[in-house]
């Protein structure tokens, strides 16, 4: 497990990967990816129990993750490949005809690490559900994570997820809405206000807090405080910005989905250390 | 004709699927069954009752369960999730393709009161858009069992397949006349009568009414090849092609859609690969309505009658 001094410096490098990867795409989702980043890492280089060499389709013996908001694809890559699931140089691949990287997760080509297609937004929450109530019935101490976006709230496929994890007391499902504020057209509580999240989700029969998403501390210690059998699943609430790391990205919706160009990439990459390397 | 196949009391098709989900629960551990509110009316709860740690209630909440579903298929469960046909697809269309047919989930979505015999509810609650959505999705096998026994066969040899399975059956009581020991092979077509001038292909409901429709037929002196298409994805392409091959004249029967059924399926197959005049028993382009099972299928002419009509038909336009 990574010590808080290496996950920053992973986080660092996975913001390079995330900038580099749809600069050479010349598409994809950069903003979310980097105001996810730091929970990300977290959980992949120190909270979770999983490894590459363990990797099952069907999680037995692992904890699960499963990316909801699935055009986060560019952090969920780097974290995967940098965990050691695939090798690093398939980054340059990413969104280019005949790759197992897809635009949005997939499974048909067996891309290790992705247990569901994901990214038709308010799904993802009612699968891990599933994957955490089979792990119940297995009789599995193993935890399930997954990660959800603050305007795929909007979706209502996510209430009937919370309304069911509560109901059958999934306490091993501990999800991260990755709290930004701002979707595709313009900041959440313009489009379609959530209100007060924290309420919802406690009022929704599960356990909520809210984190700062990019303190590595805070992240850590409320993953930890969420893996405990009280009979409740679990939302951590993190309260990020978006395009976090590259100043002309933060806090604003036009880098939800758009990628840099050669210029605004080298500027990006000015602000973010090379830490392990570029792939 | 009618002699060779005795039917031994009407009964639901979605009894046959109850009757042998629970069956199956006793040879399987990793079965497991989900439903969003209609335990009774898809016949699922003497599966409850006999392994409630296996049944998950999801409520009014569809689309959470076929990705429930799919999480527990994908960790190794062989869910059956069980709706009304139309809350089974179109309603939750989307959440079936992501998670179950592109994600290669093995979930066997396991519809009920499919098609127009439905009845009283109306046409809100009543889809003959299903097989058209269903047979659409990468990977899908659809199958329409034709009576008691053959929906209980089907629902025990569908988990022995992996992948998503659409398994459609419906509410009225219509005639169990399959042997009971029957074995249940996906994909294979069963010929119930070997004939010589006209193929006629049903699949549920309609397979008992071409039978009636077979022996009206008979006695005119038509010689009538009749096949039971239980299974419309993967459909028997050989058992179609060479009956069409025979008898050079086709009609089809299915209580559906023309748009995307069973009918524009084979038609296009045989456009292909052996064209021959076809003849369409189904609806055209319009929803239903309430009524009595029995009244609806006279009203939207799925009869034997009207099977009789098309052979008619057909045999004129043939060369």
């Amino acid at each position: 497990m990574a010590k808080n001094s290496n996950l920053k410096e992973i986080a660092s490098q996975v913001r390079r990967d995330i900038v580099r990867m749809v600069n050479m795409a010349s598409s994809g989702h950069p903003g979310g990816s980097l105001s996810s980043t730091d929970v990300l890492v977290t959980l992949f280089f120190q909270e979770m129990d999983h490894s590459p060499a363990k990797w099952r389709r069907d999680g037995k013996g692992s904890d699960m993750f499963f990316l909801s908001a699935g055009h986060m694809t560019p952090v969920y890559y780097s974290v995967l490949a940098r965990s050691g699931y695939f090798p690093l140089e398939e980054l340059n691949t990413f969104r280019k005809l005949g790759s197992r990287l897809q635009g949005h997760p997939s499974v048909e080509r067996g891309l290790p690490g992705v247990h569901v297609a994901s990214g038709s937004l308010g799904q993802g929450l009612s699968v891990a559900g599933g994957a955490a109530m089979a792990k119940k019935m297995n009789k599995e101490q193993h935890f399930v994570y997954a990660l959800i976006g603050d305007g795929e709230s909007e979706e209502g496929q996510i209430w009937e997820a919370a309304l069911f994890a509560a109901h059958h007391k999934l306490d091993n499902l501990i999800a991260f809405t990755d709290w930004n504020g701002q979707q595709i057209d313009g900041p959440v509580e313009k489009i379609l206000n959530l209100g007060n999240l924290k309420a919802k989700w406690e009022a929704f029969g599960w356990e909520c807090n809210v984190v700062d998403g990019h303190n590595l501390d805070e992240i850590s210690n409320s993953i930890k405080s969420a893996k405990t059998g009280n009979g409740k699943p679990k939302m951590l609430l993190m309260d990020t910005s978006m395009g976090k790391g590259v100043d002309f990205m933060e806090g604003t919706h036009h880098w939800h989905g758009k990628a840099p160009n050669g210029e605004q990439t080298e500027k990006a990459l000015s602000q973010l250390t090379e830490t392990l390397g570029d792939f | 004709m009618k002699e060779k196949f005795t039917n031994t009391g009407n009964k639901d098709t979605r009894s046959g699927f109850g009757a042998g989900l629970l069956e199956l629960g006793k040879k399987r551990e990793d079965v497991v069954a989900l439903c969003a509110d209609l335990t009774g009316s898809l016949k699922m709860d003497a599966f409850e009752k006999e392994f409630p740690e296996r049944f998950i209630q999801c409520g009014i909440a569809e689309a959470n369960m076929m990705g429930t579903a799919a999480g527990l298929a994908l960790s190794g469960k062989v869910p059956f999730a069980g709706s009304f046909a139309e809350f089974a697809t179109g309603r939750v269309y989307d959440q079936v393709r992501q998670a179950i047919a592109y994600s290669e989930t093995n979930v066997k979505i396991c519809a009920s009161h499919a098609g127009i015999t439905l009845g009283e509810d109306g046409a809100t609650h009543q889809t003959m858009e299903d097989i058209g959505l269903m047979r659409m999705l990468p990977g899908f096998t659809v199958i329409n069992p034709c009576d008691y026994n053959q929906t209980k066969a089907a629902t025990m040899a569908i988990a022995d397949h992996h992948g998503p399975v659409y398994l459609r059956f419906g509410r009225p009581s219509v005639p169990n006349f399959t042997p009971e020991d029957a074995p249940f092979e996906i994909g294979k077509a069963i010929t119930l009568k070997e004939g010589t001038q006209v193929t006629i292909f049903a699949t549920g409901h309609m397979v008992w009414e071409a039978i009636e429709a077979t022996d009206t037929l008979e006695k005119e002196g038509i010689s009538v090849e009749l096949v039971n298409i239980h299974t419309i994805k993967p459909i028997d392409k050989k058992a179609v092609i060479e009956s069409a091959a025979k008898t050079k004249a086709v009609v089809t029967a299915e209580e559906h859609l023309i748009a995307g059924g069973m009918g524009e399926l084979i038609a296009g197959l045989l456009g292909r690969e052996m064209p021959v005049p076809v003849e369409i028993v189904a609806v055209d382009d319009m929803f239903g309505q309430s009524g009595t099972p029995s009244q609806l299928m006279q009203e939207y002419g799925l009869t034997a009658q009207s099977i009789v009509k098309s052979v008619h038909k057909v045999l004129k336009r043939k060369l």
